[in-house]
């Protein structure tokens, strides 16, 4: 069956097991262009096994994932190992990933704020300066889908901030759909139209709650961070032991949004 | 005055550095060091076996460092050992099983030496033609993976995701290091073919700010190495294969003192 117009990927009771271990257990994702999705998870909950399906590096064991025609994926690592002694400018790195020069390198670089890097060695930069070359190089592929594996880890706090709000602008310029991990809970953007949160399956999805206006909060980051950040009242409705497994069960329906939603709603007062 | 053997050991061994460059760089990015030592420990069982089933040795040579980058790839992916660990056991068996063959051979005189260590200055018109055809083979292809070897080293994943043949590319590349040690057995003999590999593209760093460039000049440097160490060894009588792999690391030291600045 063919995939409706906007959807770019569907991801169908994915599941996936290693070692006789399960890491993804009937997971069901899809994302449309247009819309960004965050995926959040503790550690070890298959988030980038999950990512790593949607993006074909990956057959999972069981389920099937539904891609668009010539869907053009750009995928940013979470990070790069280059040897020190392979030489490489930013710009020919970025080179390496351009097809039909669909797009200029110095725009991609503009775009992302990185312009002065072109010719910097790419193993000088910043943690926060190589997640802007890898999201340039990403860009560079024109994708219908991006999937940004822990983008803003390593990243501080405001240089997190102004990271979401770049993502929301590529979204708005290029229409595209996003996926973002992000093994940070409270933080996640406010651009973001779903959260969906994993923990070897789908805990819980719905829209993230309106940022709180808290003193503290705004004390930090400005009045303007209020605009750009979501907080996302981060309430299982369940717990997991170490294993995963689910320890109390209590009124619970998995997965739908209807009921998840329900029980985030008026959850505001979670924030530490 | 230098003989004609002189000058034909000088042109195999430019004609093998010329290769060895771009495709040590590599090795050196990929940090594939001891894989490239273990195909070429392989290669003396190439020998027995060329010996054995009386075929070209460059063929046997060739042959089997492939069969052997085939079984390893196989092996990594059915055991869970340790790549390195992996290499261990299957580039020393081989070169055990490679040396117990050849002492069965008792009839026939060959010497050991010159296959370990390489024999430069019986270097025939045929080896010649050999070492052009393997290098300039190697290097055309290189040049048609290039892109897509480089984007692999800088990311495997992010290239996979990409669309990047990731796995044909690799074998591709396996294949050239298989066919380039093979045409330099003579050159520098099995134990030290892989300096002639790495030494110069190390040489060659800090002087590059591409990788393109690292290729040329690991290239140069590899050419002069092969042309000093050949010149000394005329000069002073010493063996020529390990001269050359002197000569190659006088180079790479002199560079640690005298090159610029890492870019």
């Amino acid at each position: 069956m063919p995939l409706a117009d906007s959807m770019l990927i569907k991801a169908d009771r994915i599941a996936f097991s290693y070692s006789e271990r399960t890491i993804l257990d009937g997971v069901d994702l899809a994302i449309s262009s247009n819309e960004i999705v965050t995926l959040i998870g503790p550690n070890g909950s298959g988030k980038t096994t999950l990512a790593r399906i949607i993006l074909g590096l990956l057959a999972p064991s069981q389920g099937h994932v539904e891609r668009k025609r010539n869907l053009s994926v750009g995928y940013v690592p979470q990070r790069l190992s280059i040897d020190d002694n392979l030489p490489l400018t930013v710009a020919r790195f970025l080179h390496l990933a351009q097809r039909r020069k669909e797009m200029r390198i110095e725009d991609a670089l503009s775009e992302v704020g990185a312009s002065r890097l072109a010719n910097a060695g790419i193993g000088s930069l910043s943690g926060g300066e190589l997640q802007r070359v890898l999201l340039a190089r990403a860009l560079l592929r024109r994708p219908d889908l991006l999937v940004l594996d822990e983008p803003t880890q390593g990243v501080d706090f405001s240089g997190q901030i102004e990271f979401y709000g770049l993502i929301g602008r590529i979204r708005d310029q290029h229409g595209c759909g996003i996926l973002t991990i992000s093994h940070d809970l409270h933080l996640v953007m406010a651009a973001t139209d779903r959260v969906v949160c994993l923990n070897h399956h789908i805990c819980c999805s719905g829209a993230p709650e309106s940022v709180r206006r808290h003193p503290e909060y705004l004390a930090l980051f400005g009045p303007d961070a209020a605009e750009r950040l979501a907080v996302y009242a981060h309430h299982h409705d369940h717990s997991h032991d170490l294993a995963g497994e689910i320890i109390t069960s209590h009124n619970h329906e998995h997965g739908p949004r209807e009921a998840t939603e329900a029980h985030h709603r008026g959850d505001h007062n979670t924030q530490t | 005055m230098l003989d004609d053997f002189f000058w034909r050991a000088m042109l195999g061994g430019l004609g093998v550095a010329l290769a060895a460059g771009p495709l040590g760089c590599f090795v050196v990015w990929r940090r594939m060091a001891y894989f490239g030592a273990s195909i070429a420990h392989t290669a003396l069982l190439g020998v027995a076996l060329g010996f054995l089933l009386a075929i070209d040795l460059t063929m046997g040579i060739a042959a089997t460092c492939i069969a052997f980058s085939l079984i390893l790839v196989l092996l990594q992916r059915q055991t869970k050992l340790a790549t390195d660990t992996l290499l261990g056991i299957l580039a020393h068996a081989a070169l055990a099983t490679g040396l117990v063959a050849l002492s069965f051979m008792k009839d026939m005189r060959i010497d050991l030496m010159a296959y370990l260590f390489g024999d430069i200055l019986s270097v025939s018109a045929t080896d010649i033609l050999w070492i052009y055809a393997g290098s300039s083979l190697s290097l055309a292809v290189l040049v048609v993976i290039w892109r897509a070897l480089l984007a692999i080293t800088v990311h495997e994943e992010l290239a996979r995701a990409e669309g990047i043949p990731v796995d044909t590319v690799q074998m591709v590349f396996t294949l050239l290091l298989a066919i380039v040690i093979a045409v330099s057995m003579k050159i520098v003999g099995a134990l030290l073919i892989i300096s002639l590999l790495i030494i110069p593209a190390a040489t060659a760093r800090p002087f590059s700010r591409s990788p393109e460039r690292m290729a040329v000049f690991a290239s140069l440097i590899g050419m002069f190495a092969v042309a000093g160490g050949l010149f000394a060894s005329f000069q002073w009588d010493t063996p020529s294969g390990p001269s050359i792999v002197v000569a190659a690391f006088l180079l790479f030291a002199a560079s640690l003192f005298f090159g610029p600045k890492r870019l």
